[in-house]
């Protein structure tokens, strides 16, 4: 198997995708290690689905290369390509018994004796004893372990998966995405996942590439891509980020100066995406931390004085709205450890963070402050 | 059927039932089986039971003298003997005409349901227009499409595909196309029925596990319109089988069916007895046809 790997990877190679005046996919190219769990993240309708779908067949590139190991699969039919997908829908064969579901593939290449993988296949997805009953009959979760059973006894070279759990409630998504990650370790396929759910995203995928109308924003870890995000969609796409705009002047030392409404602050040059003309200077809200006056500040930090506007109380943390002197509002997560007291609304705080933790990114000269409003969801592209 | 099934089991369910009164609700699917049964039992039940005394009168009565019930069931086996071949040809001719709807009908409603897109209301009404015209005067229009110095046959000796007195009219092709044509649209419309709820997405797994088209076709599309298959076939066939205006207008008494001797014998040779009996033979063998097609088919949705 080991010696294999290289020419396993999945790669994508200017992959392309026009409906009518509409570019879907966008000049895509990356490589998906073999056995790797990738996923591809984004808001609905930025392409995912449509790459997903030239993956497995469903679509035809417009132009562009699919390469599994080498070999060029993009002009190939849907049951050609050593390829199998988890459908959003589960696309179970309502006329079908779970077990003949299951053996759908290998009964369509001809293998006969079928029964004891269909069992091994039932046990993986703990679905043991389910083979004589009807899809009609199985409740979201179960379906959803059909279909992947369905495309794993296959042993496909790539398996994909369309937003496998987007039917499923939260507690039963949680539960499938350990199943998921667990079966993925075991069976040692490549997975492609497609998921608009940042967090999904984040729990299971060794990579995650962030796409935007068509094209892929960043690529890399989960922690890579939340720590240090590559543009201002994905520092707001994963998770929220509170993006002050500045002007930056080239680096001295090791450090990029930069200035926002006034204020003078720094970034490590390693922690600089640009360090010439308009910049975001981008900090976690969870890396601001909340101190009642200036000489609380460690040595080191920067800091931003404000008024408290907002304080939201989750449980494990405190979300904090702090209003800045030049009308920004920022956003601030404290832990709810037991270390630190509470801000009471209308507070004057100084917010503080280690310049390590913030991060430079390129901005679009006119643009300013974006910070996102406290508890809200990110959804499509940054207003 | 499927569709009658479903209404019956949706009646009873009036929505969420008041608390008051409910004995009165519980009367209300009765009341409104009520106008129905009445006329069911009225203008079938008592024709049928009428039908069914009339087969067994004695053969030797008449209009003029009268008839009287002397549970002649002789009547039956007479019938047979005299016109068994009547019975097969009704049958031969229902079958071909079957074939040959099937071969136009699934293409034609699978296109329909899954191809047309915005022209998908036109072809329907296309399939149903026909109708709107009466069925003798359809018939009659083939009588000139398949006449002997008509475009169609001259076309076909042309090719050599029929003899230089070949002809279509007053031959079994010519009541079995008379067939097709006028029962194709009760094929048409329930396959259509079945293969429009079909979902498009199950034809993409089934090409995604290994299906080729035709695989897809015989595994998941086939299988998911059998309902509306087994209920096209049923409308086609049953008046098909029962039919006498294709074989009176396009045939000759050498293509008769069986449908032709009852009408001959209620209405020309006035044998009340014998006509009465064919009728009841005819039910017979459409029903031991249809039971035995179901339980081949093997649907739990019809049966």
């Amino acid at each position: 198997m080991a010696n294999e790997a290289p020419a396993g990877d999945l790669r994508l190679a200017h992959l392309s995708k026009r409906f009518g005046i509409f570019t879907a996919v966008d000049d895509l190219s990356l490589t998906v290690p073999q056995g790797s769990f990738f996923a591809l993240l984004g808001a609905s309708g930025c392409g995912k689905t449509t790459t997903l779908r030239m993956i497995a067949g469903l679509e035809e590139p417009t132009s562009g290369q699919v390469l599994l190991g080498g070999r060029d699969i993009a002009r190939l039919r849907p049951y050609q390509r050593p390829v199998n997908t988890v459908f959003q829908s589960y696309a179970l064969f309502p006329h079908l018994d779970i077990a003949e579901n299951v053996a759908f593939g290998l009964r369509r290449r001809g293998i006969r004796k079928v029964g004891d993988q269909v069992r091994r296949m039932l046990a993986l997805v703990q679905l043991d004893g389910y083979e004589r009953r009807r899809p009609a009959q199985l409740s979201g979760g179960q379906q959803q372990r059909v279909a992947l059973a369905r495309a794993l006894i296959n042993h496909p070279q790539v398996l994909l998966l369309d937003e496998p759990l987007g039917a499923l409630d939260l507690k039963l998504r949680r539960q499938m995405q350990i199943e998921l990650k667990r079966i993925q370790t075991e069976v040692g396929i490549t997975f492609v996942h497609v998921t608009h759910d940042q967090e999904e995203a984040m729990t299971m995928a060794d990579t995650v590439a962030v796409m935007n109308a068509g094209r892929i924003e960043q690529l890399g870890a989960p922690a890579e891509l939340y720590e240090y995000p590559a543009t201002a969609f994905v520092a707001n796409f994963l998770g929220q980020s509170n993006l002050l705009a500045a002007d930056a002047a080239g680096p001295a030392g090791s450090e990029v100066p930069v200035t926002a409404h006034g204020a003078r602050f720094s970034v490590p040059v390693d922690r600089a995406r640009t360090d010439q003309g308009p910049v975001y200077l981008g900090v976690r809200p969870e890396k601001l931390h909340l101190v009642e006056t200036v000489d609380q500040v460690p040595t080191g930090h920067q800091q931003v004085e404000g008024v408290i506007t907002d304080a939201s109380y989750v449980g494990v943390s405190t979300q904090y709205l702090v209003r800045t002197g030049w009308g920004s509002e920022l956003s601030a997560f404290t832990a709810n450890s037991g270390v630190g007291g509470q801000h009471p609304v209308g507070a004057t705080v100084v917010a503080h963070w280690d310049p390590r933790h913030a991060f430079l990114l390129p901005r679009e000269p006119g643009q300013d402050d974006h910070t996102t409003p406290l508890l809200d969801e990110p959804v499509g592209a940054p207003s | 059927m499927t569709a009658l099934a479903q209404l019956g089991g949706g009646t009873p369910a009036t929505g969420a039932p008041p608390p008051a009164r409910p004995g009165r609700h519980r009367l209300l699917p009765y009341l409104l089986l009520l106008p129905g049964a009445a006329w069911l039992l009225v203008f079938f039940v008592v024709p049928l039971l009428q039908l069914a005394a009339a087969s067994l009168y004695d053969p030797t009565g008449s209009l003029s003298t009268g008839y009287a019930l002397t549970w002649a069931f002789g009547n039956y086996p007479e019938a047979v003997q005299a016109y068994w071949p009547q019975f097969a040809r009704s049958f031969g001719y229902a079958g071909a005409a079957l074939v040959l709807a099937l071969l136009l009908g699934y293409p034609l409603a699978y296109a329909i349901a899954q191809k047309a897109g915005r022209w998908k209301n036109l072809l329907l009404v296309c399939v149903v227009a026909p109708m709107f015209t009466s069925f003798l005067v359809r018939t009659l229009a083939w009588k000139t499409i398949l006449s002997d110095n008509g475009v169609l046959v001259g076309l076909l000796r042309d090719v050599h595909l029929l003899g230089p007195d070949g002809r279509l009219l007053a031959t079994p092709v010519a009541v079995v196309l008379g067939l097709t044509y006028n029962f194709l649209p009760f094929l048409v419309l329930p396959l259509y029925a079945s293969l429009e709820r079909l979902d498009r997405r199950l034809l993409e797994a089934a090409s995604d596990l290994y299906a080729g088209p035709l695989r897809a076709f015989r595994r998941v599309t086939l299988p998911l319109s059998m309902p509306g298959l087994i209920a096209g076939t049923l409308l086609f066939f049953i008046p098909a089988t029962g039919d006498y205006i294709n074989a009176e207008l396009l045939g000759t008494p050498n293509e008769y069916m069986i449908g032709n001797v009852i009408d001959s014998a209620f209405l020309v040779r006035l044998d009340y007895p014998q006509g009465a009996a064919l009728s009841f033979l005819l039910m017979a063998a459409i029903l031991a046809v249809v039971f035995v097609y179901l339980r081949r088919a093997g649907t739990e949705d019809v049966l």
